[in-house]
């Protein structure tokens, strides 16, 4: 090779910041992804919390009206919406071949999958932070808002939620199979979350108790109001849901991501 | 020659499931050499670029490079690759800029040495003109073009290249190869290319013939064509075999049945037209043209198989040289 042969860290950091500024020169030509994954969130949450404005009750949380109460659901949705839609170039990558360039690049695949991550929460940053500039229309004051617990669950859940889809982007070989699996568990995952009521005292609340993204939800309804609305975590401990949300967050994201590294090590091999 | 090998395959096998590609492949390619693997599809020729750049595990045998064993895929032996895939590794939805941009970064070249060769990618691949365009607004040669300086711009020593030209016209296929003599001009770059195009399989120093994944011989285009000798004569007709059965009879020349022509390998093949006219009068010969032997002929002899065959067809039973006279 001719001139100075890079370290094995810019190679490492070279396949991270080249998927990486991938996902950011993609936004910026596809303006319509922007309009998407906020418009979207946003259409739902007028709908359905305008829609429900009269008959709205959640016990803890009386006088919160639905606009209100649904904002924070829906800006997790902006982080689900963001994790799915991103994720699913993968297969798309994989099928035209340019992922099979990163493949045989020397860097390994924990930074690919790092870097991929990487670009999603980037994304889903800059998307939420149009979304919460949205905030004091549901009510909620920008300077009660405790930004850094507000980042760090959503950082979090967007993590994991991007490493779980990576995954099953990975083992699929069809677009259409991941839209199946999206319609049939992701999104119905976002309907137990919290989002749209309170856990209740039946079934459903064990689903809600499994549910990562119900910690989302709970994290951000506390990040965003100092009392949570009044509603209590789902775990309802003494740390309140930001810790609570912080904590499980933290385990799905490590989870998900140990999933990402064991579904894209190399044949034979460890990830690396 | 007596110049030691720079890659060497010995008995590289791999298998999908109980369904064996490879059983056994030996190779020996030298330092700048243009080296092809000729198959079929279904031969194992992908399935060894894809053992040897780690997309596939090596399941058995061993890879050496400059006569010392190559561990499975490591990183240095992938930054010392460059791979050309049947479909181009670009992004439709970012410029030629960006993409050869990624691909440095890919390498972790610095930002400087990634200007440097991305401007150099883009004048080797004469797409200057065009850097800022949408790759997805690419002719299919622009972007085998493109492809290649992408798998070129980290330097490596080495250049996979499986079926590069799948699906180009004859002018894109030339302008890709000139391209890539144009890049390797001066540099010791060595090539092992995959193909099942015959003129593909021309550009190369030497050939391995590769049939149910074992090599069947290794030769120069230019050998390969010489085995098969003599002239080939292309016989049409309603009645294939029963030409070649007349054919036999009247003036005693072996001839092959491929497909709907009957092939007749003669030296001096343009003095056989009159006599073959005369031969079969009864009208079930509807023409006969004479051409040089090819790559495809010289598959066919070696393997008894067709260059074109699908993976599914049953081989086709070996019939012996082809197209030897039996006797004068």
């Amino acid at each position: 090779m001719s001139g100075t042969r890079p370290t094995r860290l810019a190679q490492e950091l070279g396949l991270m910041t080249c998927l990486w500024r991938r996902e950011m020169l993609r936004l910026a030509r596809e303006r319509m992804r922007w309009t998407g994954a906020v418009i979207q969130p946003l259409l739902f949450w007028f709908i359905i919390g305008s829609g429900m404005a009269d008959s709205f009750s959640v016990p803890g949380a009386e006088g919160v009206d639905s606009l209100t109460y649904f904002f924070p659901g829906i800006l997790v949705m902006v982080v689900l919406f963001t994790s799915l839609f991103t994720t699913i170039s993968v297969v798309d990558d994989r099928k035209e071949g340019w992922l099979q360039g990163v493949l045989v690049a020397p860097g390994s695949r924990l930074s690919l999958v790092a870097g991929k991550v990487a670009g999603v929460v980037t994304l889903t940053l800059l998307q939420c932070t149009v979304f919460v500039a949205l905030a004091p229309l549901a009510g909620f004051a920008l300077s009660g808002v405790s930004w850094l617990s507000l980042i760090g669950v959503v950082t979090l859940a967007c993590i994991g939620l991007t490493a779980a889809c990576f995954v099953m982007a990975w083992l699929l070989d069809s677009v259409q199979a991941y839209h199946a699996i999206m319609s049939v568990l992701l999104i119905p995952l976002w309907f137990l979350s919290g989002a749209l009521f309170p856990p209740p005292e039946n079934w459903i609340r064990s689903f809600m108790v499994v549910n990562p993204l119900t910690y989302a939800v709970d994290g951000v309804r506390g990040a965003l109001s100092p009392d949570a609305l009044g509603v209590a975590g789902v775990l309802g401990t003494e740390a309140g849901p930001v810790v609570e949300a912080l904590v499980v967050l933290t385990v799905f994201a490590v989870l998900a991501l140990l999933a990402a590294a064991r579904a894209v090590r190399r044949p034979g091999s460890s990830p690396e | 020659m007596s110049e030691p090998a720079r890659l060497e395959l010995r008995g590289l096998s791999f298998a999908y499931g109980s369904r064996p590609v490879l059983q056994g492949l030996d190779l020996e390619v030298r330092r700048g050499e243009v080296f092809g693997l000729l198959g079929p599809n279904g031969s194992g020729k992908s399935t060894a670029l894809g053992v040897l750049s780690g997309l596939l595990p090596r399941q058995g045998g061993e890879v050496r490079w400059d006569g010392r064993p190559l561990p499975e895929s490591s990183p240095q032996w992938r930054a010392s690759l460059g791979v050309v895939f049947q479909s181009p590794a670009v992004d439709p939805k970012l410029s030629a800029r960006q993409n050869l941009d990624l691909a440095g970064r890919l390498h972790g070249l610095d930002s400087a040495e990634r200007e440097r060769r991305t401007e150099r990618g883009l004048d080797q691949s004469g797409l200057r003109s065009r850097a800022d365009d949408l790759v997805g607004e690419f002719s299919g040669g622009m972007k085998r073009r493109l492809d290649l300086a992408r798998a070129l711009l980290h330097d490596p020593t080495l250049l996979l290249m499986d079926e590069p030209t799948s699906g180009l016209d004859e002018a894109a296929f030339r302008e890709a190869w000139e391209r890539l003599d144009e890049m390797r001009a001066g540099t010791d770059l060595t090539i092992l290319v995959a193909t099942h195009r015959p003129d593909e399989a021309a550009r190369c120093h030497r050939l391995a013939v590769v049939s149910d994944g074992r090599v069947a011989t290794v030769k120069t285009p230019e050998e390969l064509r010489d085995a098969v000798g003599h002239d080939v004569l292309v016989l049409k007709g309603a009645d294939p075999e029963g030409l070649r059965a007349q054919l036999a009879e009247a003036l005693r020349l072996e001839s092959l049945v491929d497909g709907d022509e009957l092939l007749v390998s003669a030296e001096r093949g343009h003095e056989w037209i009159p006599r073959i006219v005369e031969a079969l009068p009864d009208g079930r010969l509807e023409s006969v043209s004479l051409r040089r032997p090819t790559l495809a002929d010289a598959f066919f002899q070696v393997v008894g198989r067709r260059l074109d065959e699908e993976p599914e067809a049953a081989p086709r039973k070996r019939r012996g040289l082809f197209g030897r006279r039996k006797s004068s």
